[in-house]
């Protein structure tokens, strides 16, 4: 058998941790090959070795048959390999065609020459059905064509190992079935493709074979057409994963929170709303979601909510009392909890021990507190028991630093606390994102049995599996307003897909 | 009798891997490193004596026993005020430049309560006089801490407009005010002093007062502050993480003014300590940044901006300049001395590159400790 990459008994350790123990990665020329595993199962590290960020302790690499020792990135290059990062490197105010020749131009006497790779590009377009226009800036064209100039990038520099780092988290459905077509003609025209991912279903879709890692270990490489999505999601997590959240119909009471004509500007001077006349009510017992595609309002309206930002205009009524005005404090203390959406920049101090972000809602309550000294007893018996109640792992437990541990494990300390506070609504702002299937399948179960218990979720999320699975009722936000309003078991992801992007519009009232 | 040492072994294992040793070590290695590069400037400036200078240097704060050691107390107390002030507002995310300004303000109005407030008792003044000291202090933080909050100003450039602000008020102010002694061009002294607490009796002849004793208490209750109550919970939180802080209810805003105030307040008192101690130290009208401000952030640098580590650290920095008086026996003249001294204290800052250091070596052990029971298990 003729393998471009072999990757052969690729050990990685680092202090404390082995990242990669004896993995082996054996990828076909011109076939998708799917990585699957979970946060921390050494995906990233494995994939960092063969680009050259770091190098194995043991272990052998060959490409072409030929063994090989990449260094840096650029013997990566050299090797053919290349690799579209998850957040894209590109130079927002270059157009399309100097991002792509960027760092491998043609000059002469020093004067770039742009002519004749306007050209390759444009006929490297054409091959690979990679639509994009190259005079376009990066700044005006959609994530999905710049998903494209990444990979036009790769392609222009005649890279035939291509590494997809999670391609997928950033596109609508309408864009991921472009990509996974993109996908496909690339491997037939002899690109071999790397896919780094932990949606089961995209795997299904497009991949050949799957490489399944588990906690640095290398479990199993399998045929993706004889392997269900259920099989390989327990290679995975190593035991039986849900994965339909399991929930009766929602019971929903009266509304707990009533935001109307919500009007936002981020400046005063800002020409446009970030949010536009948002009106709609969340009620007990029910999670409603409100489904969109990243920077269309969600996050402003997370932070008008939990009182971060200040609103311009309309009304915000948590329980039939105005907070429209209220502190961010007194938020909280009336009932939100906020699970926000970038745990590094708000939800945690990362250099505070786990014990001490256990406490950051509710330090100064008399739980906590005795005439202003902390009371160090009670914080850590807190922690030992959400620790254990909700597998927060670490490595020294409650004084652990929180900037050590895994994102699944932060992101569980930050919803162990939220919930903890018996908040009358909790705004869940993306839970899962970057987590892996067991720590989301968890999380999806916390997030329902707070419904269950009568309380009222507000679900950001840009995972339409996501929308689909969890919530009762879904509003569809484009541009900072509300364009739609559904019943998941009415509507399916095309359809939504539709609204998200800003092609159909209701009235919703 | 094996399993005691072993037992042992383990014990002394854990403590030297304890942050609070590595922090220690760190900052004594680098305290050697900068001897040896003082050493060096020593032979430069006079090969001759180098040994000699450098023994006096280490053992000046004993020469004369306890009246030297007294002597030593007396020279920390306003750097380690200065050094907690610095270090206070490092650790809630700002960057106090300007305890040069906060001191000589402190100073100023310390001496004026004390000489002129008539109407107090001369026995409880000094208390009056300090509680000024530390009120100007704050007052001339609060001002870049309102600006950082409010303007989000950065609080370096305005701290350092302050320090030049309030020297240049100073000056003005004394010839203006009833503690100008216009003879030497300086202030008057003090009607109320700091009490000597009986402490003249264990360091006889010395400079020392109970102002070591309120620097003390300083470094207490900035500890107990910092890691023991909701409020420094709240300014280290904001610190560390403004957005986090905001995100969990904390005013920011007010964190950062409380921050700069009470850093403020700790150079203001500095300032008072020194001038009230009864050692006939003035205010001279001149247009000069007092250094005490300055040392503070050294001796913040050197202590790892940690109370005790800051006590530490002044106290040391002192002793060195207890022993660089006993150095001029040897010809050394005072500006070699100091740069002498300002270069150990220069090479101290690199105990944060030694903490990083020991780190990375103690880890390369447990490798090869690891790696060896890997290969004995083979």
């Amino acid at each position: 058998m003729d393998y471009i990459i072999e990757m052969l008994n690729i050990t990685k350790t680092f202090p404390g941790i082995i990242a990669n123990d004896s993995v082996n990665l054996l990828v076909k020329k011109g076939e998708i090959h799917a990585l699957l595993g979970e946060n921390g199962a050494g995906k990233s590290t494995l994939m960092s070795i063969l680009f050259g960020m770091y190098q194995p302790d043991k272990g052998e690499i060959k490409i072409n048959g030929q063994p090989v020792k990449i260094k840096d990135p650029n013997d990566a290059n050299r090797l053919g390999i290349g690799m579209v990062h998850q957040h894209f490197k590109l130079v927002g105010n270059f157009s399309v065609l100097e991002n792509i020749v960027l760092g491998a131009e043609d000059t002469k006497m020093g004067v770039l020459q742009l002519k004749e790779a306007r050209e390759k590009v444009m006929e490297l377009s054409t091959q690979y059905r990679l639509m994009v226009d190259p005079d376009s800036k990066i700044d005006d064209i959609t994530v999905g064509m710049q998903q494209r100039v990444e990979i036009l990038k790769m392609i222009y520099r005649d890279n035939d190992i291509l590494i997809f780092d999670e391609p997928t988290a950033v596109l609508t459905p309408q864009e991921i079935e472009e990509l996974i077509k993109i996908m496909r003609k690339l491997a037939q025209e002899g690109k071999s493709i790397i896919f780094i991912t932990h949606k089961l279903n995209e795997i299904k879709q497009v991949a050949d074979r799957c490489t399944i890692l588990r906690k640095g270990k290398y479990i199993d490489t399998v045929d993706v057409s004889k392997t269900t999505a259920e099989e390989m999601s327990e290679m995975m997590v190593g035991r039986k994963v849900q994965l339909q959240v399991s929930k009766e119909d929602a019971n929903p009471g009266e509304a707990v929170l009533s935001v109307k004509d919500l009007c936002l500007k981020t400046n005063k001077n800002a020409q446009k709303n970030k949010l536009n006349n948002v009106t709609f009510d969340v009620k007990k017992g029910e999670i409603l979601c409100i489904a969109g595609i990243d920077g269309n309002g969600q996050t402003e309206l997370a932070y008008a909510l939990s009182g971060i930002m200040p609103i311009s205009s309309g009304t915000v009524t948590l329980n039939g009392e105005d907070i429209s005005k209220a502190s961010i404090r007194s938020r909280s203390v009336k009932g939100i909890s906020h699970i926000p959406q970038d745990r590094h920049k708000d939800g945690l101090v990362l250099e505070y021990s786990l014990e001490e972000n256990l406490i950051l809602q509710e330090y100064f309550t008399p739980k906590f507190q005795k005439k202003g000294l902390l009371q160090f007893d009670k914080i850590r018996e807190n922690a030992t028991k959400l620790i254990e109640q909700f597998d927060i792992r670490s490595g020294q437990g409650p004084i652990t630093t929180v900037r050590s541990m895994s994102g699944g494990n932060q992101q569980k300390a930050i919803i162990a606390r939220e919930i903890t506070k018996d908040p009358d609504l909790l705004i869940a702002v993306q839970p899962t994102r970057g987590l892996d299937v067991g720590a989301i399948e968890y999380i999806h179960s916390k997030i329902v049995e707070q419904r269950d218990n009568g309380k009222a979720v507000l679900l950001i999320s840009l995972e339409l599996d996501e929308v689909m699975n969890l919530s009762d009722r879904i509003l569809v936000i484009y541009e900072g307003e509300i364009v739609g309003e559904f019943d998941p078991k009415q509507v399916d992801v095309k359809e939504l897909g539709l609204y998200m992007a800003g092609s159909k519009k209701m009235e919703v009232k | 009798m094996q399993k005691k040492t072993s037992n042992l072994h383990a014990k002394f294992n854990a403590f030297v891997s304890t942050e609070g040793f590595k922090s220690f070590a760190s900052s004594i290695m680098a305290i050697i490193f900068g001897l040896a590069v003082g050493f060096v400037m020593l032979i430069f400036a006079n090969s001759k004596y180098a040994f000699d200078g450098l023994i006096a240097l280490l053992t000046g704060g004993f020469a004369d026993g306890m009246k030297s050691l007294g002597n030593v107390f007396y020279l920390a107390t306003p750097i380690i005020m200065t050094g907690l002030s610095v270090g206070f507002a490092f650790k809630t995310g700002l960057f106090n430049i300007g305890g040069s300004g906060q001191y000589l303000v402190g100073a100023f109005v310390g001496i004026y309560i004390s000489a002129t407030w008539t109407f107090i008792p001369s026995s409880v003044l000094w208390i009056v006089a300090l509680a000024g000291s530390a009120l100007a202090g704050a007052l001339w933080a609060f001002v870049p801490g309102l600006l950082k909050a409010t303007r989000n100003v950065n609080e370096v450039i305005t701290a350092i407009m302050m320090n030049y602000i309030g020297v240049y008020l100073v000056n003005h102010l004394i010839p203006l005010s009833p503690i100008y002694d216009s003879t030497r061009n300086q202030t008057v002294p003090p009607r109320s002093y700091i009490p000597r607490a009986g402490l003249d009796l264990i360091f006889p002849d010395s400079s020392i007062s109970a102002s070591i004793l309120i620097a003390i208490a300083c470094v207490v209750i900035v500890y107990i502050v910092l890691n023991k109550t909701t409020f420094g919970y709240e300014l280290k939180a904001c610190g560390y993480n403004q957005n986090a802080g905001k995100y969990a209810g904390i005013n920011e805003k007010k964190c950062i003014i409380l921050s700069m105030v009470i850093a403020g307040a700790l150079s203001g008192l500095a300032g008072g300590l020194a001038h009230l101690a009864n050692t006939g130290k003035y205010i001279s009208v001149v247009d000069v940044l007092p250094q005490d401000g300055f040392d503070g952030i050294a001796v913040a640098l050197l202590g790892l901006s940690n109370p005790g580590g800051i006590f530490l650290a002044g106290t040391f920095i002192a002793y060195l300049r207890q022993g660089g008086f006993f150095m001029q026996r040897y010809g050394y003249v005072t500006e070699v001395i100091n740069i002498i001294i300002a270069t150990i204290i220069y090479c101290s800052a690199f105990s944060a590159a030694f903490k990083n250091i020991l780190t990375k070596i103690k880890s390369k052990k447990n490798n090869k400790e690891q790696k060896k029971v890997a290969g004995e298990e083979k």
